[in-house]
């Protein structure tokens, strides 16, 4: 029952806080927003049963993701963003066509799918079990994973430096 | 019965937590002086002792003062995550095994999680942002460039820490706190104990010593708070109660490293144990404060030593000695301990 209350009270705040995030209009406040969904979002995990998975989401998302966001922030000094008045078309057509689509989908996860509802807390979700699907049932998609983080990273600094010519006229002139 | 029993841990934890985070300020104050022939603070009580609590009353007392043209709410707040932070780590931290106390039998810490190494971890990541928030909302270029500095320095930093943790993790095979720490109990030949930092772990210990320092913004890492450069870094614009928010924070931090680096490489509480029964569960508290104590001398002997870093040195440092250091640990002691099983 306690368990039941604590996941809806998160619940609620990550989604306000999302919701948060596109209302402000100031960066540091939408980044601020962020942090409290991905550490609202760590809560349900631990109270699913996946204090593994809620403690990486601590340190990677809201400790280290954020962090640089919030560096770049400061960084370039992001003032107060413009508002322009938005698309008619948008508001008209498509808020509504979300409200319809999100429903389907849930609609379609609890009837259609088999899904059931699981109990706060009954999924195993502790470390070895983990580690044991990830090293040995999805061993080839983590590896993939990781090749392609590490050629986003060689992609990021190859845009990052400068080219060759320009170094060049620059050592000359 | 569970909730009072947790409660009271709690208070005590916090009231014990406190106390040492003002007393390691007057051991601060009087060591550096000896150190720097001076005698540090004399006046308030005998050698200096009441000092932290003048101080505690002045901070109080003392004007707070809000400079114009700062981001309010974000100014405000950001002492308080500082502090939260820095206090809330000790939560999953064990000081010992067990205790009886009027029938009641509990273990030494307050919350046995078994994911505590990482929870702290999680907790110190993200204490970043009081600093860096602080800095910001200040709308001052001393605050601005010190909480930059310091967002800098503690992600680079974090890299190499957690790293050199995660080889003691695959020793220990647990991420509890408690299980790391049974796993090094015992002696080679009645002499030297299977500490991790005897059990081939002392690059780990290193390399967690100066990501630590880094971490806690302490010299010879303290560039945030850099006095020739920045004034007085990310605080700079800070006043009263404020500012000793951010002084305890980083006390707190001190002593959080230091129980980590005593539970995680030197056996935690582990000593001689001898003497009547009430004597014998209260002799595990004591080596592990010893411990602990040896730590913020380090600390403070350091500070009294060694010079500043220039930043392109702290982030070469960082980068291109402790991670590739860290890495190179992790990977030996992990071949390792899979060739011996």
């Amino acid at each position: 029952m306690v368990h039941l209350v604590i996941f809806l009270v998160f619940g609620i705040v990550c989604v306000a806080g999302a919701v948060n995030v596109l209302v402000q209009t100031h960066p540091i406040n939408s980044a601020l927003s962020l942090i409290a969904v991905m550490v609202s979002l760590a809560v349900e995990y631990l109270l699913l049963g996946a204090e593994f998975v809620a403690a990486v989401q601590v340190i990677i998302y809201a400790g280290a993701i954020m962090v640089l966001f919030v560096f770049v922030i400061m960084l370039l000094n992001a003032g107060t963003e413009e508002r322009t008045s938005g698309s008619r078309v948008a508001l008209i057509f498509g808020m509504p066509a979300m409200l319809v689509g999100s429903a389907l989908v849930a609609w379609v996860l609890v009837q259609r799918s088999g899904t059931q509802s699981v109990a706060v807390g009954s999924l195993p979700g502790d470390p070895k079990t983990i580690a044991w699907l990830l090293f040995h049932e999805f061993l080839l998609p983590f590896e993939v994973t990781s090749v392609l983080v590490l050629i986003a990273i060689m992609g990021a600094v190859v845009l990052a430096s400068r080219p060759e010519s320009v170094q060049q006229a620059k050592r000359e002139g | 019965m569970y909730v009072l029993v947790s409660i009271v841990k709690t208070v005590i934890a916090l009231a014990v937590l406190l106390t040492a985070v003002a007393y390691s300020v007057w051991l601060e104050r009087k060591v550096v002086g000896h150190m720097q022939n001076r005698w540090g603070p004399t006046r308030v009580g005998p050698f200096g002792l009441l000092q932290p609590l003048a101080d505690g009353v002045k901070f109080l007392l003392k004007e707070d003062l809000t400079p114009p043209y700062v981001y309010k709410p974000i100014y405000i707040a950001a002492p308080m995550i500082a502090v939260v932070f820095a206090l809330t780590s000790i939560a999953v931290i064990p000081i010992g095994n067990s205790i009886t106390l009027f029938g009641v039998t509990t273990p030494l810490s307050i919350a046995d999680v078994n994911i505590g190494l990482l929870v702290v971890l999680g907790i110190t990541s993200m204490g970043v942002y009081g600093i860096a928030l602080a800095g910001w909302s200040s709308n001052s270029k001393y605050s601005l460039l010190g909480s930059l500095r310091s967002s800098a320095q503690m992600v680079s930093y974090e890299i190499a820490l957690g790293l050199s943790l995660i080889g003691v993790m695959i020793m220990a095979g647990s991420f509890s706190l408690r299980d790391i720490v049974n796993a090094q109990a015992g002696s080679y030949w009645h002499i030297i104990p299977r500490w991790n930092i005897f059990q081939g772990q002392f690059v780990a210990f290193f390399i967690y010593l100066m990501a630590a320092f880094a971490e806690t913004n302490r010299i010879p890492f303290d560039l945030p708070e850099a006095e020739t450069e920045l004034v007085a870094g990310y605080h700079t614009e800070y006043s009263a109660m404020k500012f000793a928010m951010f002084f305890m924070a980083e006390y707190a931090n001190m002593i959080t490293v230091a129980c980590l680096a005593s539970i995680l490489f030197l056996g935690g509480w582990h000593g001689p144990i001898f003497g009547p029964p009430l004597l014998q569960s209260l002799l595990p508290i004591f080596w592990f404060a010893l411990r602990i104590f040896g730590f913020l001398f380090l600390y403070i002997w350091i500070r009294g030593t060694l010079p500043r870093f220039r930043y392109d040195q702290l982030m070469a440092f960082g980068w291109k000695f402790l991670f590739p250091l860290a890495i190179a640990n992790l990977i030996i002691t992990a071949l390792v301990v899979a060739l011996k099983s």
